[in-house]
């Protein structure tokens, strides 16, 4: 059989997968942490910078016919309260510059309420700006007056940095736990088919059932295809058994016709010749008919393997009735059948076939067995179960072929002059296989052959 | 301060193509290679030549260019003028902090700068290398019997309950002409309300108004003035007759003035007012220090009561012409009752 090709592994591909999501859900992250704390600094930022101008808004007051700006230490001081910074603010009423830094610029966009922000350059360095304004009532009417005040970005850039670094951290934690995670889930995902590869190869050669432990859908199209397939499998072997079956048992009938015919041309023709010719024509026939005899056997044995039935069997009482049975073939080659051992086992397995695997053994060693010779069977209880040991007198095996003598139709090579199909040993090693039991063979020093059925007890 | 008045060299004659006043000026060392390091200081060259001395005795191929100037005419020479200077050290701690603050002071960071402390630096621009108490002189013989006040409170008291005794010989900063006195004078009222009833209570006094804390003490020593206010305390204890005085720093709160030196954005040479910067404040912070702060003038022992004015933008706010319009007419109204 060939080896499938193997090419990308699910497993791999799956991890990869995550991997890249995870590595891209990490950077998303990172800048997402990042971007989210950028800004709240910043508003943090501007909040304390619209305190700083609105403190400074507030202590405006009308008195004298000027503007008086009692602003508190505060309004600057704050500014400076966590890092050391460099703070600008101006006062203006309208466009007249009345306080703080003239050159200071104008917050574009102010709108009536609440404060304005802006980011600009202020004596060669970055700034934050915050813009306040408010209505104030002079001797000449309502004025505007308006607040600037800017802070240089040290603290904030020392807070982004520590952020960018922090949102690093996270990003490169989330990852590492999504590489985990990604490890543990590619596993399991894969188990269900390791579970399947498992429970698939873990099967005896000859068990076409469907696969019946539960499998995650995605996984159903497959098992799905994969019983139907072993379906008509099963389904072609039996045909094919069938047929072998039906075609043996169509051929039997006529083969009986034939021999019958032919033995009786035989008896009534005093030609030599044609008598010579008949008799050759019967032990073909003999041949085929046996042959087919046995193919019937190996299907119904095979049939009955697939379903096989667990009822008590006796096995002295097998060994007698087969005996019996083969009495009639046993006294015309003048061979002496005896049976060792009375003791009787019980089994558990199916009559039919173990009559017939008996009866195949038997048979066999009588065809083997030149007539006058001695065919002995032993029954003795082995161990936890029963033996059974036939000997004979004969030919024994080559001693080359002992080892295939059991494939279906191979034949001793010391078989030639003798009737057969080579199926008889097929049969009967299947029979005992089936039954938990095992079959050896072996030659009997000075002639002989010995085979040995041992039976499990229940 | 006197005796080096009469050494003042003239500016035009020195050749210095300058608008702002300069008090004094003077050399030190020499150098082969052209090298000079050039300071514009409000401090005299008495408080501060120790220091030079010793920097060229470890650094002998040097020379140093000395200038005296007030801190307003340094500002006017840093800020207005352009003048180069390489290191710029003042007494006027709101000054420095608005040159700093308007970029008018490089960036410098070195191993030293790192370790002072929070309150000594601030943005690694401006470096503060000695503290300076404002303190209240007294002079013993005139007080004779009267206790001595220890705070402001007990000072209030004093002045209320013998009001004849001290009318017209109570001495503090006109500030308004002083930048220093104005410094203490919001620095004080940032601390506690108690100066605003001071300031009342030496308006019915008819409290004399100097320009200079060695002008009061010279008062007080010559009997014109019994008490002078925010004097700085580092001028008292350095005078050979420091025991004529009582030198109090008050136990409700001493305000502490900051000397900051600074390297201005157009010094010629960097390296060399570094190198000065990081040998005067490892000279002034390190354990085995010798401060330009008096020894007589032991801060550590009043540390809970020590009120050290904060280098920061903070100070920008009483710098502000509408608020310092504001300070300067609530204090007139307060001092100048007749």
């Amino acid at each position: 059989m060939n080896a499938p090709v193997a090419h990308g592994s699910i497993r791999r591909r799956l991890l990869l997968s995550l991997l890249a999501g995870a590595a891209i859900l990490a950077v998303v992250v990172y800048y997402v942490v990042q971007s989210v704390a950028r800004q709240v600094a910043q508003e943090s930022q501007d909040n304390v910078l619209a305190a700083s101008a609105l403190s400074i808004l507030d202590s405006a007051r009308y008195s004298g016919g000027e503007i008086k700006v009692d602003f508190p230490y505060s309004a600057l001081s704050m500014l400076d309260s966590i890092s050391d910074e460099r703070v600008f603010y101006s006062i203006r009423l309208e466009n007249a510059f009345l306080s703080g830094y003239d050159q200071l610029p104008e917050v574009d966009g102010v709108v009536a309420d609440g404060p304005a922000f802006r980011s600009a350059t202020f004596l060669g360095e970055d700034v934050r700006m915050a813009h306040v304004q408010r209505r104030i009532s002079t001797d000449s009417g309502q004025r505007l007056l308006q607040v600037s005040v800017a802070q240089t970005l040290t603290g904030q850039k020392q807070t982004l940095t520590r952020i960018s670094r922090t949102s690093m951290g996270i990003g490169a934690g989330f990852f590492l736990v999504s590489v985990l995670l990604a490890a543990i889930i590619a596993r399991s995902t894969i188990r269900p088919l390791d579970r399947l590869t498992a429970s698939v190869s873990r099967r005896g050669p000859k068990d076409l059932r469907p696969v019946a432990a539960p499998i995650p859908t995605e996984m159903v199209p497959l098992v799905a295809s994969l019983n139907s397939f072993m379906r008509r499998l099963q389904r072609s072997l039996e045909r094919s058994e069938d047929f072998i079956a039906e075609a043996a048992h169509r051929v039997r009938t006529p083969l009986a016709i034939v021999r019958t015919k032919a033995e009786i041309v035989q008896r009534k023709t005093d030609n030599a010749e044609t008598q010579a010719a008949l008799r050759e024509m019967v032990h073909a026939i003999d041949d085929s008919s046996r042959t087919a005899g046995q193919l019937l056997d190996h299907a119904m044995v095979t049939f009955r393997l697939d379903h096989l039935s667990r009822d008590e069997v006796s096995l002295l009482r097998l060994v007698q009735d087969t005996i019996e049975r083969l009495r009639p073939i046993s006294e015309m080659k003048d061979i002496e059948m005896e049976t060792i051992g009375s003791e009787d086992i019980i089994i558990l397995g199916d009559p039919i076939l173990l009559q017939n695997a008996l009866h195949n053994l038997f048979d066999n060693a009588m065809k083997y067995t030149p007539s006058g010779a001695r065919v002995s069977v032993t029954l003795s209880r082995q161990g936890d179960g029963g033996e059974i040991r036939i000997t004979d007198t004969g030919l024994g095996f080559p001693e080359a072929e002992l080892g295939r003598l059991t494939d279906r139709f191979a034949r001793g090579a010391n078989a030639e002059s003798v009737v057969g199909s080579g199926l008889g040993l097929t049969i009967v090693k299947e029979v005992v296989e089936a039954h938990g039991g095992q079959m050896h063979i072996k030659n009997i020093t000075g002639g002989g052959a010995c085979v040995s059925l041992h039976f499990p007890s229940s | 301060m006197r005796q080096f008045a009469l050494s003042i060299v003239l500016i035009f004659a020195a050749g210095w193509v300058a608008a702002f006043e300069i008090e004094n000026r003077t050399r030190f060392g020499s150098s082969d290679n052209g090298q000079v390091l050039r300071i514009i200081s409000t401090a005299d060259i008495g408080f501060f030549e120790p220091m030079i001395t010793a920097f060229l005795a470890k650094y002998p191929n040097t020379e140093i260019d000395y200038v005296v100037a007030s801190s307003t005419e340094m500002m006017r020479a840093i800020q207005d003028e352009g003048h180069a200077f390489d290191l710029a050290i003042s007494s006027a701690m709101d000054l420095q902090t608005k040159l700093a603050n308007d970029g008018k002071a490089q960036r410098y960071i070195s191993a030293t700068t790192q370790s002072l402390p929070d309150w000594a630096i601030w943005n690694d621009m401006l470096f503060a290398f000695s503290q300076e108490p404002a303190a209240i002189v007294v002079s013993k013989k005139a007080f004779g019997d009267v206790p001595i006040p220890k705070d402001r409170h007990e000072l209030i008291n004093l002045l209320r309950q013998h009001p004849d005794r001290f009318r017209g010989r109570v001495g503090t900063y006109d500030v308004r002409q002083s930048g220093l006195g104005y410094l203490f004078a919001t620095q004080d009222t940032r601390a506690s309300e108690t100066y605003w009833r001071l300031t009342e209570v030496f308006g019915a006094l008819e409290a004399r108004l100097y320009c200079c804390s060695s002008d009061m003490i010279e008062a007080v020593k010559t009997g014109e003035l019994l008490i002078a206010y925010n004097v700085l305390g580092s001028y008292a204890v350095n005078r050979e007759d420091r025991s004529d005085f009582e030198i109090i720093l008050p136990s409700d709160f001493t305000t502490v003035m900051l000397r900051t030196a600074m390297i201005p954005h157009n010094a010629p040479s960097h390296e060399l007012s570094s190198t000065f910067v990081d040998y005067l404040l490892q000279r002034s912070h390190e354990l085995d220090a010798q401060p330009l702060t008096h020894p007589g003038l032991d801060l550590i022992q009043i540390e809970t009561s020590l009120n050290r004015i904060r280098i920061g933008p903070g100070l920008l706010v009483f710098l502000d012409q509408l608020k310092k319009r504001a300070f300067l007419s609530e204090w007139e109204s307060a001092i100048l009752q007749n």
